[in-house]
């Protein structure tokens, strides 16, 4: 601990106010989604909470509406604020799930081809390039639109979830994959290695207890970045309607039940999800590009 | 240059089979297409015929091939939903998504390169901060909540323009335009802006950065040095130099208009091939949805593959090994 709050990437983060708001921010709305339900001042799925004679109240601040409903209330009758909150926990959770196996499958394709080279490298490679060439919402999107052609119909709402984590978990291996081969074709020159190789450890033990660590540094950044693409990703397919179904709404979602009442007036169903959107959006990425600066010592 | 060009074509030849082999997977997995064709008072005789016509007795490296042939001919059947040729389908809303990807890209490009040059040529005065900030935001906004607000505030509050729809076409030789009409051009302002914003700022933040790139080397140093004005190094030398990566760049990205034009096409339910893909999604429809992924593939390839030949012809290097 000490080691740590002696180091640049500290000082960086101390000396940087946009940094730390958008910390505080990332960490406020991670906190909030994971105890939505004891924060949330209304359980949004709890039918007997619900009551059709409040729906589409304005927010509080507007004519006709109340404090009891600070973002207003959408068709139903649900507080906007805790659709809100809870929106924002299946947003996030999409989100890291995604990144994770992302970062699961690349780091460990990005080691295999560094590490054993030869055609699998040449094959895994060739596959990356062509993947790569595709944006990454496109590729998430046409996945997404093969497995639910393929999954019977009754299963869509079920799996749904998964089949969203899948979609952007397999559009992003490729930057991590790339990254990582790059690193491990360094790594497996060093002496370390060498020395590894000659007292007979086998390739197994010598690539994940050896090599891997030594590669994870950008493997995190790239993380990061990608966590707040990966929220876009979902939001946009969930808006779409090809994404988490209204029963258990992300903010995605929400903006997409919330356009059908933009003409008529009904603004604030749209908005604040919008906002609540771009904030966790824009708090991730300004940390994400810190973390990438500050960790590279070529950028000082 | 020939051995070259003959492995990037064999290259692009096995990723469109793969694309096509994804696309005749559905085929398998999705049901059975004759009922998917036929309602319930077709008898069981009628049935086989019809199973027969399709071939669907074939063995599946038949099926396979003869779906390959007629993929390469424009035929993909008929949708599953609306009951008439894809290809038709396909060819009616073809128009819509290129004029709107088209007029998008024309915007990005003449607002995104002059915002770029600026920013590098006045790195810190206060509009170029502005620039920078604005870009940065543009870069984290989801497309559909662009569009969201721009409806939000030009279409309900204002009430200035209009929020879906294409607007008055006109027919020219078989291409439907809104260029000719007043209603057309109104209709096709938020979707484009919503669509360049993205390729703007991109384009903003690599003309940027090539341009101080280029901006640092010795020959634009010694320019300066010669005493030729500060323009004519900036536009003539520096700006020349920096456009050939930026093309390159930009060429690589018309796929990724066209896959935001799905985004775009839902949003403001622009009647093109985005707008038809996700209903084909929504609804199953397999036929639509395989077409389009290999229409999608195959611009991809291409792109992918001038892009490959431009630099080899462009960069004598390539050419040694």
């Amino acid at each position: 601990m000490a080691r740590f709050l002696d180091s640049d990437l500290w000082w960086d983060f101390k000396h940087s106010p946009l940094v730390m708001t958008s910390a505080a921010i990332t960490a406020l709305m991670f906190l909030v989604a994971l105890f939505a339900p004891q924060v949330a001042p209304y359980d949004p799925f709890d039918m007997a909470s619900i009551d059709l004679l409040d729906a589409l109240r304005p927010p509080a601040w507007a004519e006709g509406g109340s404090v009891a409903y600070l973002f207003g209330t959408d068709d139903q009758g649900r507080d906007v604020f805790s659709t809100i909150l809870y929106g924002s926990r299946i947003s996030l959770l999409v989100g890291f799930l995604s990144v994770i196996m992302a970062m699961l499958i690349g780091v460990l394709v990005g080691l295999i081809a560094g590490y054993k080279g030869g055609w699998l490298d040449a094959v895994l490679m060739r596959i990356a390039d062509i993947q790569l060439s595709f944006p990454a919402i496109l590729v998430a999107l046409l996945i997404d639109g093969v497995v639910r052609g393929i999954l019977p119909r009754g299963a869509h709402e079920e799996l749904a979830v998964l089949v969203l984590i899948v979609a952007i978990g397999l559009s992003f291996w490729v930057q991590f994959a790339r990254t990582v081969r790059g690193s491990t074709l360094v790594e497996r020159t060093k002496e370390y290695v060498l020395a590894a190789q000659v007292t007979g450890l086998p390739d197994t033990l010598i690539v994940f207890r050896h090599i891997l660590p030594n590669v994870m540094g950008p493997v995190l950044v790239i993380a990061t970045i990608q966590l707040a693409l990966a929220i876009i990703i979902e939001a946009t397919l969930s808006f779409l309607g090809v994404g988490v179904p209204p029963t258990s709404p992300s903010l995605g979602t929400l903006i997409r039940i919330g356009n059908d009442y933009l003409f008529s007036g009904e603004w604030w169903i749209t908005v604040f999800p919008g906002l609540a959107l771009i904030v966790l959006v824009l708090a991730v990425n300004f940390l994400g590009d810190w973390l990438r600066d500050a960790l590279n010592p070529k950028l000082r | 240059m020939f051995f070259f060009i003959a492995r990037r074509l064999l290259q692009a030849v096995g990723v469109m089979l793969a694309v096509g082999l994804i696309a005749f997977a559905l085929f398998q997995f999705v049901g059975d297409p004759v009922n998917n064709m036929t309602g319930q008072d077709t008898s069981l005789a009628e049935r086989e015929a019809l199973k027969e016509e399709l071939g669907l007795n074939d063995s599946v490296f038949v099926q396979f091939g003869r779906f390959i042939g007629n993929a390469a001919r424009g035929n993909f059947g008929h949708s599953y939903r609306q009951r008439r040729p894809v290809d038709e389908l396909i060819w009616e809303r073809f128009s819509a998504t290129i004029e709107l990807s088209a007029v998008s890209a024309l915007l990005a490009l003449l607002i995104g390169i002059p915002m770029g040059v600026y920013t590098a040529l006045k790195r810190h005065s206060w509009l170029s901060r502005a620039f920078m900030t604005l870009s940065l935001i543009g870069v984290s906004l989801p497309t559909f909540l662009i569009g969201i607000f721009l409806i939000l505030i030009f279409g309900v509050t204002l009430n200035w323009l209009p929020t879906f729809g294409r607007g008055e076409v006109v027919d020219v030789g078989g291409w439907t335009t809104g260029l000719l009409t007043l209603s057309g051009i109104k209709s096709l302002i938020l979707p484009a802006v919503t669509l360049a914003v993205f390729q703007m700022t991109f384009i903003v933040r690599l003309v940027r950065a090539e341009m101080l790139e280029v901006l640092r080397a010795d020959y634009i140093k010694f320019a300066h040095a010669r005493g030729l004005a500060a323009r004519a190094v900036n536009f003539g030398h520096a700006l020349k130099n920096t456009l050939v990566p930026v093309i390159t760049v930009i060429g690589l990205q018309i796929g990724s208009i066209v896959a935001f034009a799905i985004i775009t096409e839902s949003v403001f339910q622009w009647p093109g091939m985005g707008l038809l893909f996700i209903h084909a999604i929504h609804e199953v429809d397999i036929p639509v949805m395989a077409a389009y992924l290999m229409l999608i593939g195959l611009l991809f390839v291409i792109i992918n593959l001038v892009v490959d030949i431009l630099y080899y012809a462009i960069d004598p290097r390539l050419r040694l090994s």
